[in-house]
């Protein structure tokens, strides 16, 4: 059960992602921009927030063609798992593992705050261990969040329950109130909203480890 | 030879920092804005000398990095 984390120039949440991973018992690599492979046996690559290349040309852009970019493609072309968070939900959708794009909050301001979000399906392995509609309290931190896919894509979406996360209080325009959104194979998570952030008491909320715990649980069973 | 790249969000996506912009126009007192949309100009130098060639490379450039063609469009224009 291997986890590997990605770090580019600006992440800033690469090791909380790690400690993430690793308190839901992965073994974690780290994993630099520059590297063309994974490690060998990873299960789940990690793309963590932050500001990767000073979010120059659009956030995430220029990460998602990094050295490292396609070997992730790969991964996820094999059926692995890849779980991005804030500025990693950003790369997804910029290396096309994710349909849709994240735009400037419509508020306009950076938003840091805890907030409340509804888990939006059971049925992935990030989110298995949620009944369907559970409340949860996730930070979140980002200027460009704002979930932006057609009226189509959404209904789309939402036809192939692919929204991960909803948020109760939409705070950044996002289309359909997305938070998070998974792959057509449920294998590929890309979200705006912290898991690692919360994934231990001293942190002020623990919502976020049960992600990382059902995800952990798709490899005990398998 | 030289490049210029115009990248802009497609018709009907929102651009909430256009409409930033238009507002602070409203409060300087220029209050014939309807409505502004923000893009980028992006110049490149380049060491092709066909015109043809040139621009078709730097269409390859904006599908691939220069624009996010899931929300912005753009044009090319080669001096």
């Amino acid at each position: 059960m291997k986890a590997a984390v990605i770090t580019f120039p600006g992440s800033n949440c690469d090791r909380d992602l790690a400690d993430g991973f690793a308190a839901a018992g992965f073994e974690v690599a780290r994993v630099w921009h520059k590297d063309t492979a994974l490690p060998a046996g990873t299960d789940v690559v990690g793309i963590p927030g932050g500001f990767s290349f000073g979010d120059y040309l659009r956030c995430g852009a220029i990460a998602a063609r990094s050295p490292i970019a396609a070997a992730v493609v790969a991964h996820a072309g094999r059926g692995g798992y890849v779980l991005g968070i804030c500025n990693g939900f950003q790369v997804l959708t910029e290396m096309g593992l994710l349909p849709g794009a994240l735009m400037r909050n419509a508020g306009l301001k950076f938003v840091c705050r805890t907030v409340g979000l509804s888990v939006a399906t059971a049925d992935s392995a990030y989110t298995a261990g949620w009944a369907k509609g559970a409340a949860i309290a996730v930070p979140i931190a980002h200027h460009d969040g704002n979930y932006t896919a057609d009226a189509a894509l959404v209904a789309r979406l939402e036809a192939e329950d692919r929204v991960a996360f909803r948020y109760l209080d939409n705070p950044n325009g996002s289309a359909g109130d997305i938070a998070g959104v998974l792959s057509d194979n449920r294998r590929v998570l890309g979200m705006m909203p912290h898991p690692e952030r919360c994934v231990s008491a001293d942190q002020g909320g623990t919502d976020g480890s049960v992600l990382f715990r059902s995800l952990a649980g798709a490899f005990v069973a398998a | 030879m030289k490049a210029r790249v115009h990248v802009m969000l497609k018709d009907g996506v929102l651009d909430p920092q256009g409409e930033a912009v238009r507002h602070a126009l409203g409060t300087l007192g220029f209050s014939g804005v309807e409505a502004v949309r923000q893009g980028k100009v992006i110049e490149l130098d380049l060491t092709a000398t066909d015109r043809a060639a040139a621009e078709a490379e730097v269409r390859a450039m904006c599908e691939r990095l220069l624009a996010n063609t899931v929300i912005e469009k753009y044009t090319v224009e080669i001096a």
